[in-house]
């Protein structure tokens, strides 16, 4: 990934770049490792490392079968399903009116949206609380939802893409008679492809991260994701058993894990993307 | 067909706003039309069993200003941006620079440094609950074995708040190196090249030529890092509580005690408003930092 630079350390300088490195990796890995040590091992290897440990997967068993988490589990797929699918509707519409439309009041638009950057739906909780129980939705995959399915970073993200896309290939498709929507689907919406995966990754881990709002607005095992219901569970379980509750977390967080060590490049390339446009 | 119609430019016109309409019906209801609401509900009392809701005024702001607990978030807030954003963008560039060294195993160093990014916050919380608990969590081990005195990390009003610190730097630091390594693939390997012939030392190019180089990115990078501060309250549900004695909480987590533990969402407003305060101070620096984006595209 990068290239070589002769400002690159050398001899000792570079075994002390690596050993600093190593220690830091090592640092920011240990919580992961540890917990993979624990919910793989009994109880009481919890705070022992041997190597005679033996291996079990009854952590994982226990966790299961004492909290609904297959249940989560397919809440947090369908949350994160539809806020994805909300989302690139959405924002894909959007991002093509700002992109490749001149029409008045589009500056004032433009700004109402990106508003949505620094005032996220995280921190007005208690106003979108009261919505959602106004329009009847409370305790559902609906009301986790709904506040995030116009993302104000989709459409910047999707507009920048857009806008660097020649108008020419547009007028093209025009003379062959597409209409607007057309010239979307067939023309923006294929090229944008990098940036859609890039998009979808972030969003995707974002919401199945996502605690607080979820927090607020389910309150029964028919609609809280993975993480409520990890809270629900390591805090009624507090203190009974490490190896437990370990398993648990690794539990809610493997799926997304997962997939990252599998497609750990795109994942990080992505982000990168994300970023720099 | 009205004329109007007939005009190209207003049926352009019309057809940005029906690709607008969905988006921005959304954006307002669960933007801005809460974002309002917060403002005036600030001023009512919450009626109590479906009586209607009482104006009050200032009063909740004059509370703002006699709350203890708030202001013990509010400083507690500032202490934890304070101590996370400078750490977390240090440690970034640093994890960034060794990155992009060409070491050895650098994809396993890259995977490492960003793994916490994906993972649920509430999760590794857990993790960190257990190094950080008295008597036989990790932490208290290795104090153990240097034979010091013990210390209840999370317990004591000291140390909660740096423990609590210390998670959210763990967790954000590889997400904003991920930004600088894309910026550090930007710089031309030219520029080191007419560096080392006009002799300057490692240090001297990266102190005058990379780090300045990388300015927009920690701009970019600070923002977010600001919003981070005063929107990432997790942990603080499976750590702390925002205990001992508050010594941990944070405004948003104020806000969510006030409002759906007490019920008060008069009050939670009112603190609310104040965190958004807040934001719209980050957001200055992010407009002008997106007008000029676009500016040098």
């Amino acid at each position: 990934m990068s290239q070589t630079n002769i400002y690159d350390s050398r001899g000792l300088a570079r075994m002390l770049d690596t050993a600093a490195a190593w220690t830091l990796a090592l640092l920011w890995a240990l919580p992961l490792l540890y917990a993979v040590w624990t919910a793989f091992h009994p109880s009481e290897f919890s705070t022992r490392f041997t190597l005679a440990a033996p291996l079990t997967l009854d952590n994982f068993r226990a966790a299961w079968d004492a909290a609904p988490f297959a249940r989560y589990l397919v809440n947090t797929v369908m949350l994160v399903t539809l806020v994805l699918s909300g989302q690139l509707v959405l924002c894909t519409l959007a991002a093509y009116a700002f992109a490749k439309y001149d029409f008045p009041g589009k500056g004032i638009l433009f700004a109402l949206v990106l508003m949505q950057l620094m005032i996220m739906p995280d921190v007005l909780v208690v106003e979108n609380y009261r919505t959602m129980s106004a329009i009847g939705v409370l305790d559902s995959t609906l009301a986790i939802g709904l506040p995030y399915m116009a993302s104000a970073f989709g459409i910047f993200l999707l507009r920048q893409t857009f806008k660097s896309i020649p108008k020419e290939l547009d007028e093209a498709a025009a003379v062959e008679g597409a209409s607007t929507l057309q010239i979307l689907w067939k023309v923006y919406v294929p090229l944008g492809k990098p940036v859609y995966l890039a998009y979808a990754l972030v969003s995707i881990s974002y919401h199945w991260n996502n605690f607080l709002w979820p927090l607020i607005v389910t309150n029964t095992t028919n609609s809280r994701p993975l993480t409520v219901g990890l809270q629900v569970f390591s805090s009624t379980e507090q203190g009974v058993d490490w190896s437990i509750i370990t398993a648990a977390t690794l539990m809610t967080s493997g799926p997304l894990l997962i997939g990252f060590l599998l497609f750990q490049r795109q994942f990080v390339q992505s982000f990168m993307r994300a970023g720099i446009k | 067909m009205p004329p109007a119609f007939r005009n190209p430019a207003t049926m352009r016109t019309i057809h940005a706003w029906l690709l607008l309409l969905p988006a921005l019906a959304f954006i307002a209801a669960f933007t801005h039309y809460p974002a309002v609401n917060t403002f005036i509900h600030s001023f009512f009392l919450d009626g109590r069993g479906g009586a209607p809701a009482q104006f009050v005024g200032l009063e909740h702001y004059q509370y703002l200003l006699e709350d203890e607990v708030f202001r013990k978030a509010l400083v507690n807030n500032l202490l934890f941006a304070s101590g996370t954003i400078p750490l977390s963008i240090g440690l970034a560039m640093t994890m960034a620079f060794l990155v992009n060294a060409g070491l050895a195993g650098q994809s396993v160093l890259r995977l490492c440094y960003f793994v916490p990014t994906v993972l649920p916050m509430i999760a590794v919380a857990n993790i960190w609950l257990f190094f950080y608990t008295p008597e036989y969590g990790l932490l208290e081990q290795i104090r153990g074995a240097l034979g010091l005195a013990g210390v209840n990390w999370l317990g004591s009003e000291s140390t909660a708040l740096p423990c609590v610190i210390a998670v959210a730097v763990w967790k954000d630091a590889g997400f904003f190196m991920i930004f600088y390594l894309a910026a550090l693939q930007q710089i031309p390997p030219s520029l080191a090249e007419a560096a080392m012939l006009e002799g300057a030392s490692r240090l001297y190019y990266y102190r005058r030529v990379v780090i300045p180089l990388l300015m927009p990115t920690t701009l970019f990078v600070l923002v977010n890092a600001t919003i981070n501060a005063f929107r990432m309250v997790d942990h603080l549900f499976v750590l702390t509580q925002g205990g001992p004695n508050n010594a941990s909480s944070l405004l948003l987590y104020y806000i969510y005690e006030v409002s759906f533990k007490y019920w008060d969402t008069g009050y939670g407003a009112a603190l609310t408003m104040v965190l958004l305060g807040f934001l719209a101070l980050a957001s200055i620096g992010q407009f002008g930092f997106l007008d000029r984006k676009v500016h040098y595209r």
